[in-house]
């Protein structure tokens, strides 16, 4: 026995008894990336007793700047990132027990790797799969925190089944995209933030301190210097189809999926969005402009960002040209279009 | 005009009368956004019809995809 959480027992509210809490529970990891690594290296060092991190992606060299379990030899290496994560937090803390899994998640799976996690933690990049998330969340009764970047600005907010509205009641709409940290950018020091509510939150629901939780929907920018912090609990909708009284869970549904259909020999990926609606594509062809080639006709807006070429119409679809790997193109869909 | 807008006081040009305007000033796109006007969470469908006054106090809470 070594004195490694000597420094976290001596802080009253998690002490001895937190200590041994925390060391039973299972933390289920959506997403590898900038949050996800931050997150994850946090609770590690903690002295969680499980965490399964999922993500379909490889480390590249772009993700260096803010994605903190990765190297320089993981992106030569084209890594997946959960298989580098997992070899950094063993390095970490031995005591803990890491699962990696390289998937792209869908309702199916999330069924399955639901199975005795005590807390899901949000580090995606796509409302679809935030939805799937809040879902899922609703139906086994267990809490996420959802967690956001893009640019100098960060969201965060902790969802707790039976207690807070959800995010379908906060949305009150299925977002159609927006800006990413690939058209917009982001600063390592949002997601450090952002990072640090999650994690505080996390680890007072797994030591059982939720008297403790923030209950608020925050925001903040770091470079214009704002922030915001709202009581959302009004938001809470009875008859919210994922948290109201007679919940049918729809982002759980076949019908509200993300679908996907190689088309065969084009080297082509087709992706037919769930938000139904009009897509404003001279608006996403001035967030893309500084990403890459943008082409545009009264039909369909082309987007190339060697090798690839991305083709969205009016009706969201999008056509992921120089690909016939669903994960890959569904990869690429979310990093251009939100 | 002047308002406070998540603790910062920022001067909004006069075409600027609802919370819909303040929404439209301050973002190019079209957001999916929680407001908060004098201490009052808003319905998205009152946003259109709150109008704001010099010194009003709003927090306006983005919700973001990036991660
Ligand atoms: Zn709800």
């Amino acid at each position: 026995m070594n004195d490694r959480y000597s420094r976290q027992i001596l802080f009253s509210p998690i002490g001895q008894e937190g200590q041994e809490k925390l060391a039973e529970k299972h933390v289920l990891m959506i997403g590898a990336g900038a949050l996800g690594t931050g997150n994850a290296e946090i609770l590690v060092r903690s002295g969680v007793g499980k965490i399964t991190i999922v993500d379909r992606d490889y480390v590249e060299w772009s993700n260096l700047q803010r994605q903190q379990l990765y190297t320089e030899s993981d992106a030569n290496n084209r890594m997946p990132k959960v298989i580098a994560a997992k070899s950094r937090l063993e390095e970490i803390n031995q005591d803990v027990q890491i699962e990696a899994k390289i998937i792209d998640v869908t309702p199916l799976e999330m069924g399955q790797l639901i199975d005795g996690v005590d807390l899901i933690i949000d580090a995606t990049d796509n409302f679809d799969i935030r939805l799937i998330i809040n879902d899922i969340s609703q139906k086994y009764r267990i809490p996420w925190i959802y967690g956001a970047v893009v640019a100098s600005y960060g969201i965060s907010y902790t969802i707790l089944p039976n207690e807070t509205p959800c995010l379908h009641c906060l949305l009150q709409q299925v977002p159609m995209g927006g800006m990413t940290c690939d058209t917009a950018g982001v600063i390592s020091p949002v997601v450090q933030m952002v990072v640090a509510h999650q994690s505080a939150e996390a680890l007072k629901i797994l030591t059982d301190n939720q008297e403790a939780l923030r209950k608020r929907l925050i925001s903040f920018d770091l470079w214009t210097n704002q922030q915001a912090s709202i009581d959302v609990s009004t938001f809470k909708n009875t008859s919210c189809l994922s948290c109201g009284e007679a919940p049918t869970y729809p982002h759980l549904s076949y019908e509200s999926q993300t679908k996907t259909a190689v088309l065969c020999g084009r080297d082509t990926v087709q992706i037919r969005p769930t938000s139904a609606g009009k897509r404003d594509l001279q608006t996403i062809a001035a967030r893309l402009s500084n990403t890459g080639k943008v082409e545009q006709n009264s039909f369909l807006l082309s987007f190339t960002s060697e090798p690839h070429r991305l083709v969205m119409f009016h009706d969201g679809r999008v056509l992921v040209h120089g690909t016939s790997d669903v994960t890959e193109a569904k990869s690429l869909y979310y990093r251009y279009f939100g | 005009m002047k308002l406070l807008v998540n603790g910062n006081h920022l001067q909004v040009p006069s075409n600027v009368f609802t919370i819909a305007d303040v929404i439209t000033h301050f973002f190019k796109h079209d957001p999916i956004v929680i407001v908060e006007h004098n201490g009052i969470i808003l319905e998205k469908n009152n946003h259109p019809k709150q109008i704001v006054a010099d010194g009003d106090k709003i927090e306006l809470v983005e919700f973001v995809g990036g991660g």
